[in-house]
């Protein structure tokens, strides 16, 4: 048996699966920069940004609602922002009382807090469609031939490809010691909290050596192989004129959410 | 298991003389092991001056059991371990300078296929070996297709390796090697782990090779079918070197390496 959880990649065939892995990075990249440069309560540059995730979902077949679906489950990490609701000065619109602290919400933090809600949403959601229409060996290319280092895209690739042959691993662990979870008549089963505890170190442990001597095996196969301390990777791929072309309009449209996210009073 | 004192394996040399007497002759001397001993970094020995020679074109299988030695001397054969002695491929000694040259002659594939394929797909594990030994792309993709047709799997380039069964991982970790045109293949326990059809169908791929091969095993039925010339090692020995019926007619031989034929 398997652990298939990881792989986000929708198969399908459409105008976005098709394109050069390259551009969607591109793309991906310059989309999170341009929600960043977006002045707080830009809400029509955000729309924008968003009726272009729109876009990209229908034009790859996903359906609206698919990245939406996925992207909440990073909103819990924006809540790390909440303090901005107190910490900028403003009018003040609520106030909280925690113990002995007063914590006073003004209308600029709250102006602040949603722009950051909405920055890391919007960019949350590229990142699922990109790796709903890419496959992952593509994207580790298009970040090769990108020029992010070697070093680092190797971990990924190596972190990918293993990260299955861990969770397997882990399952099998858990799958022993729940065989053994037995309890004799009239017994509960399983020991103290503290009992407990120590059977789940030792498993981690146990995995951790397991996970480091593969690595050795591992590199012995890459040895036999001819490695020599640098990874080589071939390209697949090349740019075709339909990928300068969509990358040319993506880019003018992020530029054009740019400027009319600054007209005051939009 | 029983123990093996040295005076026992002496008398086992002197009944099963060995290969480089017959048959690896200098001309058609492919491998050649002399005088290899090793221990591990902890203290603990695993080869006890082994020496066995491979000829051109010669099938031979490395029995014996669990932790005879078998995998610790097929690491020596392309430079992975290096102990005291002497290995020799194709006529060059194992050095640094000889290394890759050793590394494309030598086809070693490991045992757990889980660690011989690394690479998101098939496609760019095959194409690992002819990568790194510095071919063009065109002669890379023309090996790495042939060596996927050779092992039946053209149809499995662009799959990730982790959604594959373990039959079609031990034949696409095969064809990883077969893309560097090995002069020997080496392969660790190639039908440990599968079912029968899967077993079944590697045994005929390893039939129609024509390549020399060292293959460890304890399928001796695999064995039998297989490799005429048998060699067994237990605790860091080679024990018998010779014609694999001669060696399998030999019940109290095998059940003293623990060995045991079905």
């Amino acid at each position: 048996m398997h652990v298939h959880a990881f792989d986000r990649y929708h198969d399908a065939h459409s105008l976005v699966h098709r394109l050069d892995p390259r551009v969607k990075v591109i793309v991906t990249f310059l989309f999170i920069l341009s929600n960043l440069l977006l002045p707080d309560g830009a809400w029509l540059g955000f729309g924008l940004s968003w009726g272009l995730i729109l876009l990209g979902s229908v034009a790859s077949s996903l359906g609206v609602g698919y990245t939406l679906k996925r992207s909440l489950i990073a909103l819990p990490f924006a809540l790390a922002a909440a303090t901005v609701l107190f910490s900028i000065p403003g009018e003040a619109i609520a106030q909280v009382q925690i113990g002995p602290l007063l914590l006073v919400i003004t209308d600029a933090g709250l102006l602040r807090f949603t722009s950051i809600l909405v920055r890391s949403w919007l960019s949350v959601q590229m990142a699922v469609l990109l790796v709903a229409t890419t496959q992952f060996p593509d994207l580790l290319h298009a970040l090769r031939h990108l020029y992010v280092p070697g070093v680092l895209v190797s971990i990924i690739s190596f972190m990918y490809r293993y990260l299955f042959v861990l969770a397997d691993e882990a399952m099998r662990l858990l799958r022993a010691r729940e065989a053994r979870s037995a309890a004799a008549d009239g017994q509960t089963s399983g020991g103290s909290l503290p009992w407990r505890a120590r059977v789940a170190g030792n498993m981690a442990g146990q995995l951790f050596l397991r996970s480091y001597e593969r690595s050795d095996r591992i590199y012995n196969a890459m040895l036999a192989r001819g490695y020599n301390g640098t990874l080589l990777t071939i390209n697949p791929h090349s740019m075709q004129n339909q990928d300068w072309v969509v990358l040319l309009i993506i880019l003018l449209l992020l530029f054009s959410f740019q400027l009319i996210g600054r007209i005051p009073g939009l | 298991m029983p123990v093996i004192h040295q005076a026992d394996l002496q008398i086992h040399q002197t009944a099963f003389p060995k290969q480089s007497t017959d048959g690896c002759t200098d001309g058609s001397r492919l491998l050649s092991v002399e005088q290899l001993s090793f221990s591990y970094p902890d203290g603990h020995p695993a080869l006890h001056s082994v020496s066995i020679c491979i000829a051109k074109g010669e099938k031979a299988a490395l029995v014996g059991p669990n932790g005879a030695g078998k995998s610790t001397l097929m690491l020596h054969l392309n430079g992975i371990l290096t102990g005291k002695g002497q290995v020799q491929v194709g006529g060059l000694e194992i050095n640094k300078k000889n290394l890759p040259t050793i590394r494309a002659m030598v086809g070693m594939v490991f045992q757990n296929p889980d660690d011989q394929l690394f690479s998101p797909t098939v496609y760019e594990d095959v194409a690992f070996g002819p990568l790194h030994m510095g071919l063009d792309e065109k002669e890379i993709t023309r090996r790495v297709s042939a060596a996927l047709e050779q092992v039946g799997m053209s149809r499995f380039a662009s799959r990730l390796s982790h959604h594959l069964s373990t039959g079609e991982k031990k034949r696409i970790a095969i064809a990883t090697v077969l893309s560097m045109d090995p002069q020997i293949l080496v392969l660790d326990e190639p039908t440990a782990g599968l079912d029968p059809r899967a077993r079944r169908s590697l045994i005929n791929l390893l039939h129609e090779f024509p390549l020399t091969m060292l293959v460890s095993t304890h399928d001796l039925l695999m064995v039998r079918e297989l490799f005429p010339r048998m060699i067994i090692m237990d605790e860091g020995w080679v024990v018998a070197d010779g014609p694999t019926e001669a060696l399998l007619a030999d019940p109290s031989l095998l059940e003293q390496h623990g060995l045991e034929l079905p």
